[in-house]
């Protein structure tokens, strides 16, 4: 299954295999699209692009093409299309800003249109996998680059001079032999009527001259709208007519509603009807769960329905699922060999005869996304036409599932991208607005569909389950030279086809098979894992545990050999090198290994600069204690020391958090820093308290109160950030995802050297108290 | 029929007595700067200021503030200048952003009752509002600067 390295490639992918392997953008070519270059990937050949990236594998690839980004009024405003979703990375500013700063646009002239879902026209828009900036840094250029060219090029007509002789500046074409400027506005009827020019012709700015890329002065587009209320997200769409639904969904999943009663719900004022929603058999995929709603005038009529409906269930298949249960399951499984994904040297052997062994078996109970806006969307299907008011991630699935759904061409479905109030991974499956698409349909008027905190809790795409247990085997010397990890966990397969019980490709390259340490004999292996809820993507997927895991071991063999932490890892990482796991197929987060390999001198760089940075191995008090740990996800690496401070009842606090990150080439370090210092509170969340959990097929927490997420008051009272400069061409990587695995492990070796306690079970929950 | 004055002006409503405000403000208003997080009084994203007191308007019925003043963030300033809004951008404090209507208004009714507090005041008195994104560090500077004057 290794195609399944996407949403998108997994949604109905029995019947698409072939598709995605011929490459869609073949496919595009003999459809003949016009109105812009379709590409398969950035163009590789130039110098100035000495990387290659895997924008072009993406369902529908890449578009480059000014007439369809961009737009320049005679009154020189320039608008730029957004194609991405904004859930809170920047992204909305960030790719808009590198066409304005390659096409010499003023940014306080410019004006940020988000795109409607439709990959023909804009390309990918799946925004996840951290992949907007790396997959777009180019094509943006590319575009900004046409842009500015059709502008001089129409001065230069117009004043009878060679296009060489003028210059796009801040907004304006300027002729300086002359003295003559023409702004953009005064050109942009001429500059429409220009021919794009070829990709291979045009001429980039040089770096050394960028006003915006890389100096993080530029505040987000919405900031002005965000504070004062005006900020539109996908709860706030109104539509004259519209009706508020909320479904009761069945408490298990995969199981169905056997019957209701109507009567007390419709007693409620204002609540006008209540009827079945349509469910898909379980695994579902992105589809609706099914169960019955409740219409009303507003959200709070209709919770109130909800709340009266009397619901008699059928569990289907998953009503045994027992979260105390599993976990032995999965223990049992990881003590004893399986699927082998990646093999070096002999590490069973040598394991037998190793001076000592160190042993860690890590526990990783399921997360949910829990964004502050739950899922939410509006939908207005009328005949064989429908539009979408959503906050998903992806904008152009979405439209294809509606499609899908409703049975109507793909063409007639227009979806509207909203502000997302977090995404988190939740929402890039589209099942919130399938349901509101069904009901509309039925009602023959708008219908927005509000999940509930609870619904968003009991209904999740969870993060999956797992145990990791790793060996190491010590020489005399203590040096490592066998390593054996096994990682347990129910796949996101699982979700979309039955049976599912091994890792895909690219959750096994999330950590397991890409570990980067230099070990003459390493084995990793993947028992099986059945699923029993809907397994989904979940910020930094597998390499939450992954990290966990390993970055833990480095600690316990550090304490074993009794070395410093960072020394440890150092040794453990090894030379710098270009690292080869003898895996087939490797699994890169969909880029091409020659632009994206692991390498070890950045990841040890990464280290060094946070050791240095967060001063590492200085003095702290009493009950403290610092931590450090380092992971590659998302072609970046990044490094986080935590200090810790444990108090004699047991209690928690973060003094400090250092990290430090190599994302390559970047464009907004302020976004940067403001996404790793929230990868801080998400990595801290999720170690004290991140616990989802089943009983009788149920999920146990229903709210804030049950999946607790750290707050300000017990926030890191400082968080650092360091970016590494990037050296001309490296490659942009990940920065959504990255910041949240080394978070865990590093505050674990933090309480450990605080405490002598080894957490290797999460949530920390109550382990640390007397 | 019951009356309420919202941003400033007179607003009814003949309908459930016991809907929450949220709704009334978000669905029936079309006041949708305040938010929906949890219905349960626990994330502090639906906050608005009743009379000069931080109200989680998801467990307060309409009911409850009838013949009282209601500031939501589109009432706050008439050109979202208070001084918690412009350090709000200043610092650069949102990400999704979804939360900071409430985490605004909580700040708000903060200074109003205390208008130099400490970081500790500070982080006690926001640790109702649940930010998923994790801006609380520019959160709590934000509400620093806003109290030492933007």
């Amino acid at each position: 299954m290794n195609f399944i390295d996407n949403p998108r490639k997994l949604r109905g992918f029995e019947k698409h295999v072939k598709v995605e392997r011929v490459s869609r953008r073949s496919i595009l070519k003999g459809l003949g699209v016009t109105g812009g270059f379709v590409l398969a990937a950035p163009v590789m050949s130039r110098p100035a692009f000495a990387y290659e990236t895997g924008a072009g594998k993406m369902p529908h690839g890449v578009v480059v093409d000014p007439r369809v980004f961009v737009a320049v009024a005679p009154d020189g405003t320039v608008t730029i299309v957004a194609h991405r979703s904004e859930m809170g990375t920047g992204v909305r500013t960030s790719l808009p800003l590198i066409v304005a700063e390659e096409m010499e646009a003023d940014w306080s002239k410019v004006k940020v249109q988000q795109a409607h879902g439709d990959e023909v026209k804009y390309g990918n828009q799946d925004t996840d996998g951290s992949r907007s900036t790396r997959h777009y840094l180019i094509p943006m250029r590319q575009i900004g680059a046409s842009a500015r060219t059709m502008l001089e090029q129409a001065a230069a007509k117009r004043w009878n001079v060679p296009a060489t002789a003028v210059k796009a500046v801040n907004h304006e074409v300027v002729h300086s032999a002359s003295g003559r400027k023409l702004g953009f506005g005064e050109l942009a009827a001429d500059a429409a009527k220009e021919s794009v020019p070829s990709i291979e012709g045009l001429k980039l700015k040089d770096p050394k001259d960028f006003r915006y890329l890389g100096k993080g002065q530029v505040s987000i587009v919405d900031l002005h709208d965000i504070t004062t209320g005006k900020a539109r997200y996908g709860a706030d769409v109104r539509l004259p007519g519209m009706k508020y639904a909320v479904i009761a969904r069945p408490p298990v999943t995969g199981g169905k509603v056997t019957s209701f009663d109507p009567e007390a719900a419709l007693k409620v004022p204002g609540v006008e009807k209540v009827m079945k929603v349509q469910g898909w058999p379980w695994p579902s995929k992105f589809q609706p769960l099914g169960g019955v709603a409740v219409i009303a005038r507003n959200t709070g009529a209709a919770i109130k329905g909800r709340d009266a409906l009397k619901l008699v269930w059928d569990d289907g298949a998953n009503g045994k699922y027992d979260s105390v249960a599993y976990r032995k399951e999965l223990e049992e499984a990881s003590r004893k060999p399986g699927l082998v994904v990646r093999q070096e040297g002999d590490a069973d052997a040598v394991l037998k005869t190793a001076a000592k062994v160190v042993v860690g078996e890590y526990y990783l109970p399921h997360l949910a996304h829990v964004s502050m806006e739950p899922p939410v969307a509006v939908a207005d299907v009328k005949g064989d036409k429908a539009e979408i008011w959503a906050p998903v991630q992806s904008p152009g699935g979405t439209r294809e599932d509606v499609a899908k759904t409703l049975g109507i061409p793909e063409g007639n479905v227009t979806v509207n991208v909203t502000l997302l109030g977090g995404g988190f991974g939740r929402k890039s499956k589209c099942d919130f607005a399938l349901e509101a698409a069904l009901l509309s349909k039925e009602l023959g008027v708008p219908v927005k569909v509000q999940w509930t905190r609870e619904d968003d809790i009991h209904h999740d795409f969870l993060h999956t389950v797992s145990v990791e247990r790793i060996e190491a085997g010590l020489d005399k010397d203590g040096k490592v030279v066998a390593w054996r990890h096994r990682s347990v966990a129910p796949t996101i397969a699982s979700t979309f086809a039955a049976g599912a019980n091994h890792a895909a490709a690219f959750e096994l390259g999330m950590g397991l098979v890409d570990m980067p340490f230099e070990i003459a004999n390493i084995s990793c292996e993947n028992p099986e894992a059945a699923a029993f809820t809907r397994i989904g993507w979940f910020r930094s997927v597998s390499n939450i545990p992954r990290a966990f895991a390993v970055q833990s071991m480095v600690g316990e063999i550090a304490n074993a050999t009794g070395r410093d932490q960072k020394e440890t890892l150092l040794a453990l990482i090894g030379s710098p090198r270009i690292v080869k796991p003898n895996v087939k197929d490797l699994w890169n987060y969909g880029e091409p290994y020659d632009s994206y390999p692991i390498d070890t001198a950045r990841l040890r760089k990464v280290v060094e600069l946070v050791a240095d940075k967060g001063e590492w191995g200085r003095t702290v008090p009493k009950g403290h204690g610092l931590g450090i740990a380092v992971h590659r996800s998302f072609v970046s690496y990044i490094a986080t020391i935590v200090e810790v401070a444990v108090d004699e009842k047991g209690k928690l606090t973060v003094p400090r958090v250092d990290t430090a990150i190599d994302c390559g080439t970047y464009v907004n370090p302020e976004r940067i820093a403001s996404q790793i210092e929230g990868a801080a509170i998400m990595g801290l969340s999720l170690a004290k308290y991140g616990e989802i959990s089943f009983k009788d097929g149920k999920v146990e927490q229903k709210n804030f109160d049950g999946f607790q997420v750290v707050r300000i008051d017990e926030a890191p009272l400082v968080t650092n950030v360091h970016i590494v400069p990037p050296a001309s061409d490296t490659p942009p990587s990940g920065v959504g995802e990255p910041g949240v695995p080394p978070f865990a492990p590093a505050l674990m070796n933090a309480i450990f050297a605080a405490t002598g306690k080894r957490i290797r079970a999460l949530p920390i929950g109550k382990q640390l108290e007397a | 029929m019951i009356k309420v004055k919202i941003n400033g002006q007179e607003q009814s409503w003949d309908g459930d007595p016991d809907l929450p405000l949220l709704w009334f403000l978000r669905d029936e208003a079309g006041l949708t700067g305040t938010k929906f997080g949890c219905g349960q009084a626990l994330c502090g994203a639906c906050t608005v200021i009743v009379d000069k007191e931080a109200v989680r308007s998801c467990i307060t019925s309409i009911n409850d503030v009838a013949g009282r003043e209601i500031t939501t963030i589109e009432g706050l300033h008439p050109d979202g200048d208070h001084p918690v809004q412009k350090a709000w951008r200043q610092v650069n404090v949102p990400q999704c952003g979804f939360c900071q209507a409430g985490q605004i208004m909580q700040a708000a009714a903060l200074l109003m009752d205390n208008p130099k507090p400490s970081h500790d005041q500070i982080r006690e008195a926001m640790s109702g509002n649940i930010c998923r994104c994790g801006c609380y560090q520019r959160i709590e500077n934000a509400v620093h600067l806003a109290s030492t004057g933007v």
